[in-house]
């Protein structure tokens, strides 16, 4: 054993000093005894990461095309009035391209995605491809729905996060982005910005709302915007952002000044931005990390809807990015079931597949009863919010629904397979992770 | 965009007229008749004929379950018909009560049978009664396949011989459908039903049940001694085939989103209550914060309006796509089972979050929580949805997933 010590490179053995030391630190009592352990875990935490902070992306610059002089916005979706379940013909299309590019490109993906914490370019260029980033354009800008897509995005979500929920997370999100710009932006802001999503080149962008502390509260929000002169200055963190390092553009919840919770416009590569790696239990396609947002100044004319956006509008971002995870729970949960089926038909215990056994079919019935609560609770607030009626209530409910059950099922996909849905050689562990994000996430995806 | 998951519009006078008819009616005695156990409810008698009113001539149904013939439409166009706007109609009575509900003259179980399967001559000579449902024995409640009870043919009649328990409303009604076995060697392909009349003198009420809740309607047994009835009386095909079970299991696909529906009406009238003590206790459910940052009543009062969302679309799903003539035995167990867990966890969370109020018979909660338990057990149990879930799901016969 001393040879190999001796045979070790300098730097190997001075790192290797360096842990025992710090393991010398870390048991020590009188750390404990006069509590400051917690903060020195802390520092230390904080100094392995600051190495990896870095700058936003340099950027594209963005530039007003042509303005309409007043915003472009969908129409409002209208109602024969009778009850339905059935998608329309476009969105039947969406649907099934959504479908086999998650059953042809996405899942065969997605384990390596997951190892790699990143979603390969193709994949993130194919769904370019699909529209998903330019639904919420309105069609004098480029887009291709005249009417609100709540409902389209939310079969799209659910279609691709049958395939992975990371890299649906990865994709789908400059999409939110662009449908923020599209219902609340200002003609100048629409002008701005939208035209980059309706091309091939669609930028990494993200709709930055979630907050790195426990019991985030959407409306009691911990990123200031202070008004200085004609200009806002934003500081704070967000957390969980897809892609955070190559997004060139963010949609950013500050509690403004005289305003209240409000959405801002900020462009990569502003002074006082930077992100740092925030990896998690899942959604690891996506590449999550955090921006810091340290005294960034900003124009009058990045709050979103430059001053015409109104409370109940924040509150509608936030309603409808809970609707867009709860598609993904939804889409998730779904790919839990079609996986447990055959393998508990095929699984043999006791001379018999294990779900000739009520303990494994009842637990098989749940996840199909539950997923499909959580299913039609989605497609009624997202039909709601198309139809331009309320639909808070409706979103509160999925959420709530796709929070728990989806967690459950998440659970019972690993616990069906038993030791073998805890490895990898089978995506349950995964979706167990996943899952458990569509409770936690608020903001970065929207219907 | 076609998706829509809102009450039709054209239903919407019917779930009106429904709602009005259990605030004004239903509400008023509900206590009354819940303390007054095997009491009749005539103030149900006037009532019935409206509702027998609102039934006629229109594809818009009734409140009862009058209307759940399966209607074919083959031209791919929606449909909203009696399926829903049934389901609709029920859960609204179901919000003032479901025991009442029970107890509607001519709106009993035995009528969704009838009107399910009925020939032309048989909807004739029955058509305007009220009926009532036998299935259940005290050894072949949800194995309904084990059934005991005999009929044998004998010139023009069958003759009925066994017990029936658990028959709801069994004293009051003017029929009774009774099933039973023309060869008890053959197994389910050999049980039928047929009507009996209940002043039938082979068919001998034992007794009425005292019960935990829906009190103000009857429940009853019977014997059948020797019960004669004529051949006509038999509903359905008489040939012992081997699919012939599954026709009168095809009956319960269509009142499985109906026992659904009660559940979901009983689940809306808690909720709405507890809404209100919550609000006068000074706690406000808020659906815009996160129900983790509200108080901890507040939270688990959206818990529980999830799990009545979810149960009251799955039931609304199950109907429409009956109208639509889409195979739905899959969704109705999903609703029936969904449905009824709901409403027992819900009921009870109720009285919990409501404490001596929720408890005490001054209010209607702890009635509430004692009616909804049925609901989860008869029309088949929370355990037989399940099995039949997971053997649409599987894709396992009844001999494989037992």
């Amino acid at each position: 054993m001393t040879t190999t010590t001796e045979n070790k490179g300098m730097a190997e053995r001075s790192m290797g000093y360096g842990l025992r030391a710090l393991n010398r630190l870390a048991g020590s009592d009188l750390l404990d005894r006069i509590r400051i352990r917690k903060g020195v875990e802390k520092a230390l935490f904080q100094g392995t990461k600051n190495g990896f902070k870095t700058a936003t992306a340099a950027g594209r610059t963005f530039k007003a095309a042509q303005s309409l002089g007043k915003p472009a916005r969908q129409k409002k979706g209208k109602s024969k009035g009778l009850f339905d379940l059935t998608p329309d013909d476009e969105q039947q299309m969406f649907q099934e391209a959504g479908r086999s590019f998650a059953a042809d490109q996405i899942r065969p993906a997605a384990l390596k995605a997951d190892e790699d914490r990143e979603t390969p370019k193709e994949i993130l260029d194919q769904t370019v491809e699909l529209g998903v980033a330019m639904l919420g354009v309105p069609e004098e800008l480029g887009g291709v729905m005249t009417e609100q897509s709540a409902v389209t995005a939310v079969l799209i979500g659910e279609a691709l996060a049958h395939g992975d929920m990371g890299i649906a997370y990865a994709a789908l999100a400059p999409g939110a982005v662009a449908t923020a710009i599209g219902l609340w932006g200002s003609a100048e802001q629409e002008a701005t910005y939208l035209p980059a999503f309706t091309g091939e080149d669609v930028p990494a962008a993200a709709l930055a709302i979630l907050e790195p502390q426990p019991l985030f509260d959407p409306f009691a929000l911990e990123t200031k915007a202070k008004k200085k002169g004609e200009e806002w200055v934003l500081s704070g963190a967000k957390s969980l952002v897809a892609r955070a390092k190559d997004c060139e553009l963010f949609v950013v919840a500050a509690d403004a000044e005289g305003i209240g919770p409000a959405l801002f416009v900020v462009e990569s590569g502003a002074k006082g931005l930077s992100v740092e790696d925030e990896p998690a239990m899942g959604l690891r396609p996506a590449t999550t990390g955090r921006l810091l947002i340290d005294n960034v100044k900003l124009p009058a004319s990045a709050l979103l809807g430059e001053g015409n956006a109104k409370a109940k509008d924040y509150a509608a971002c936030v309603n409808r990015s809970r609707i867009a995870w709860c598609a993904l729970a939804t889409g998730t949960a779904q790919a839990v079931l079609d996986y447990v089926i055959p393998y508990v038909n095929d699984r043999q215990a006791f001379g018999e597949p294990v779900s000739n056994r009520q303990g494994v079919a009842f637990a098989v019935s749940d996840i199909g009863i539950e997923q499909n609560g959580m299913r039609l609770a989605t497609y009624r607030a997202a039909s709601r919010a198309d139809r331009g009626e309320s639909f808070a209530r409706e979103a509160a409910l999925a959420r709530r629904l796709c929070t728990q059950k989806g967690m459950q099922i998440g659970s019972d996909g690993v616990q069906l397979l038993g030791g073998h849905g805890f490895v990898k050689e089978h995506p349950v562990e995964r979706w167990y992770r996943d899952l458990r994000a569509s409770g936690v996430m608020e903001g970065a995806l929207l219907v | 965009m076609t998706i829509n998951l809102e009450i039709p519009k054209k239903f919407k006078p019917l779930v009106s007229q429904a709602n009005q008819v259990a605030t004004e009616v239903f509400r008023p005695i509900s206590r009354k008749y819940d303390e007054a156990e095997h009491a009749y409810p005539k103030e149900l008698d006037m009532l019935a004929s409206l509702i027998d009113g609102m039934n006629e001539g229109s594809d818009i149904g009734g409140a009862g379950a009058a209307g759940v013939r399966r209607e074919k439409s083959d031209d791919g166009e929606n449909r909203n018909g009696s399926n829903l706007s049934t389901v609709l109609g029920i859960i609204e009575l179901c919000w003032g009560d479901v025991g009442l509900l029970l107890s509607m003259p001519r709106q009993g179980l035995g009528n969704s049978a009838i009107a399910s399967v009925a020939t032309e001559e048989q909807l004739k000579k029955y058509g305007g009664k009220w009926a009532a449902m036998a299935i259940t024995e005290p050894e072949a409640g949800s194995d309904s396949a084990a059934i005991r009870a005999t009929a044998v043919l004998d010139g023009d009649e069958y003759v009925l011989n066994g017990e029936k328990i658990f028959v709801t409303s069994g004293d009051r009604a003017d029929l009774i459908v009774v099933w039973a076995s023309l060869d008890r060697s053959k197994g389910r392909a050999a049980i039928k039903s047929f009507i009996v009349e209940r002043d039938n003198p082979g068919l001998k009420l034992d007794r009425l049940e005292h019960k935990l809740g829906i009190r103000a309607s009857d429940t009853a047994n019977f014997t059948l001694q020797d019960c004669r009835v004529p051949k006509e009386a038999l509903l359905g095909d008489p040939e012992v085939k081997e699919k012939g079970f599954a026709g009168v299991m095809e009956t319960f696909d269509n009142t499985r989103p109906l026992v659904a529906a009660m559940a979901v009406g009983l689940t809306r009238a808690a909720l709405e209550e507890t809404r209100k003590c919550l609000k006068e206790a000074g706690v406000k459910v808020d659906y815009d914060k996160p129900a983790l940052s509200q108080h901890a009543a507040a939270a688990r009062f959206l818990e529980m309006e999830a799990d009545y969302e979810a149960a009251w679309l799955l039931t609304l799903q199950a109907a429409w796509m009956a109208d639509n003539s889409k195979p739905n035995s899959l969704q109705a167990s999903m609703a029936k089972a969904k449905a009824g867990r709901t409403c027992v966890d819900v009921t009870l969370g109720c009285v919990e979050l409501c404490g001596a109020v929720g408890y005490g018979e001054n209010e209607l909660l702890e009635k509430w929580a004692r009616d909804s338990k049925i609901l989860d057990i008869f029309e088949g149990t929370q355990q037989i949805q399940l099995l039949i879930v997971a053997r649409q799901l599987l894709k396992k016969t009844s001999s494989e997933l037992r």
